[in-house]
């Protein structure tokens, strides 16, 4: 049958030139209907749950909201997860480019780091951290085998929020290690070698060319990490350091109001995961240069 | 002084030989076409000159001067990289895919050697480079990325690119071989007029054409040897050797 031969039916319609040229209409889904009703409903039955259960204790959520001691724990675990994500991309940026040398010694130990920091669970890295001063009652600088040219007293020197640092940030190196490696090796190699060609060394090149371009790569998932982070940091409570899950536990650890309070910590974290989300987005589209549609003017 | 020298030039490739001692001259102000089949070794040996690849044994001499090596005792050792990266900067390189940086437009990529190399003031090296564009024809295209345009005009970008430096020499490495046909000659009028200026290019290409007409001298490379080298005219209409023959048979 050729396309002539086709039965001709609704086509016919005298005015059909004229329908065919107005907008299409949209067909409607009775599947999607019946998925919105459900959900609704589970979405309305939560609500009504979470406002008329005297347990959730708002008026007590109220109250703890803005206490001092929760304010002070907040400070606290803002410090922990900026101090950590710095130092965990300061370490991760080191070992990436370890890891890439041609030097057998230099990959060994940056594959061995991320080997033991990814291969113990924090919590153990973190208690461990708390209880150095049993492993180390000393630290210094000296010989190995030797004497020790300087020497501190552990406990003077590693108060619990430096242990919950060293905990968090050394292991997040080992994350962000690998994440900046596939920033870096996702840069093409004509790129470094055009700028080698220019003249310019490795450092110059892995600052102006690799660099950038690696960083659209790296930012997802930094933005990513530095969320996660922002909730990891609770674990510390672990070797006491007053961040915002302690504060809030020792509050409830008086008046045995868990839930309320516990609602009051988590409000915090996720309106602090809320700006690290918008900010992560901005970021990435700062960097995002040379993928954009419109020309610069120049 | 740019005339660039090989010596009895060898690279092995983890026990492969590439090049099986090369002795080749190229004269100061000199077009040079390399021509032969893939895996002759002909990218390869220009990418010993600006040190891209290391060599086994010989040595390449530009203006005189040995590059990538210096003498040790009897024997050479590799330079510094300092000094390196001080000898490349004096030789432009183009690439086959362009690889021109990707975060920048067209201008920063043509400002950034002079500005972060030769520390040329900002102002004075945008508007040099301004010139390069235009003397390339893109003095419209400056604010695009190298996304936005074509393989035609990122290569003629790349030029540029490379000329920002005020190279003495200049090296292309199959500069239209990732083109669409209809761009390749934007890019070689581009290559012509440099040549009636007087640069000294070493020029990997198979465009016959343009060997034939621009080039001082054509080296036709094969198995890691130069076969035969000389006047284009000669080498490309009376190849002597059975292999330039069979490879000019399958090209022209």
């Amino acid at each position: 049958m050729t396309v002539s031969d086709r039965p001709i039916t609704a086509e016919a319609r005298p005015d059909f030139a004229e329908l065919a040229s107005r907008p299409v209409l949209k067909r409607k889904r009775p599947g999607q209907l019946v998925a919105m009703v459900v959900v609704g409903l589970f979405a309305l039955m939560g609500t009504y749950v979470i406002v008329t259960n005297p347990g959730f204790g708002w008026p007590t959520v109220a109250k703890y909201l803005f206490d001092i001691r929760i304010l002070n724990g907040l400070l606290t675990t803002i410090e922990l997860t900026v101090i950590a994500m710095v130092l965990g991309l300061v370490i991760g940026l080191v070992v990436a480019v370890m890891r890439m040398s041609d030097n057998a010694l230099l990959r060994g130990v940056a594959g061995a780091y991320i080997w033991f920091f990814r291969g113990t669970p924090l919590l153990v890295q973190m208690l461990f951290w708390g209880f150095a001063a049993v492993l180390f009652p000393t630290i210094g600088i000296g010989i190995p085998g030797g004497p020790m040219l300087v020497e501190w007293n552990t406990n003077d020197v590693l108060p619990l929020f430096v242990a919950g640092i060293l905990g968090l940030g050394l292991n997040e190196g080992a994350y962000m290690a690998e994440i900046v490696r596939a920033g870096l090796m996702g840069v093409p190699a004509g790129q470094s070698e055009a700028s080698h060609a220019m003249g310019f060394s490795r450092m110059e090149t892995l600052r102006h060319v690799v660099i950038p371009q690696a960083m659209k790569i790296i930012l997802p998932p930094v933005g990513n990490e530095t969320i996660s982070m922002l909730k990891t940091t609770s674990l510390v409570i672990v070797i006491g350091v007053g961040d915002l899950l302690y504060n809030t536990q020792q509050i409830y650890a008086r008046n045995l109001q868990q839930i309320p309070l516990l609602i009051v910590a988590s409000l915090w974290y996720i309106l602090l995961t809320t700006i690290l989300s918008l900010v992560q987005a901005r970021i990435e589209k700062r960097y995002s240069r040379g993928n954009n549609i419109q020309a610069r003017k120049a | 002084m740019s005339e660039v020298q090989f010596l009895n030039v060898h690279k092995d490739f983890s026990g492969m030989e590439v090049l099986k001692g090369i002795n080749f001259t190229v004269e100061s102000g000199q077009v040079a076409c390399l021509i032969g089949p893939s895996g002759s070794g002909k990218s390869t040996l220009l990418r010993c000159v600006n040190h891209l690849e290391t060599t086994s044994s010989g040595t390449i001499l530009v203006g005189g001067r040995m590059i990538g090596y210096e003498v040790h005792g009897d024997r050479l050792i590799e330079a510094h990289q300092k000094d390196i990266n001080k000898r490349r900067s004096r030789i432009g390189m183009v690439f086959q895919s362009f690889n021109l940086f990707g975060h920048m437009t067209a201008l920063e990529n043509v400002m950034m050697g002079p500005v972060k190399l030769l520390k040329v003031p900002k102002a004075q090296a945008e508007a040099e480079a301004r010139e390069l564009l235009a003397k390339v024809g893109l003095a419209d295209r400056t604010g695009h990325y190298p996304a936005q345009l074509s393989g035609g005009q990122q290569q003629r970008v790349a030029i540029a690119r490379a000329l920002s430096m005020k190279p003495d020499l200049m090296l292309f490495d199959e500069p239209t071989s990732a083109l669409d046909p209809e761009l390749v000659g934007e890019v070689l009028d581009v290559m012509k007029a440099l040549a009636r200026d007087g640069m000294t290019m070493i020029v990997v290409t198979h465009e016959m054409g343009f060997a034939r007409e621009v080039a001082d001298v054509v080296a036709f490379m094969d198995g890691g040897v130069i076969v035969e080298a000389g006047d284009p005219n000669e080498i490309i209409t009376r190849p002597q050797h059975e292999r330039t023959k069979a490879f000019l048979s399958k090209v022209l």
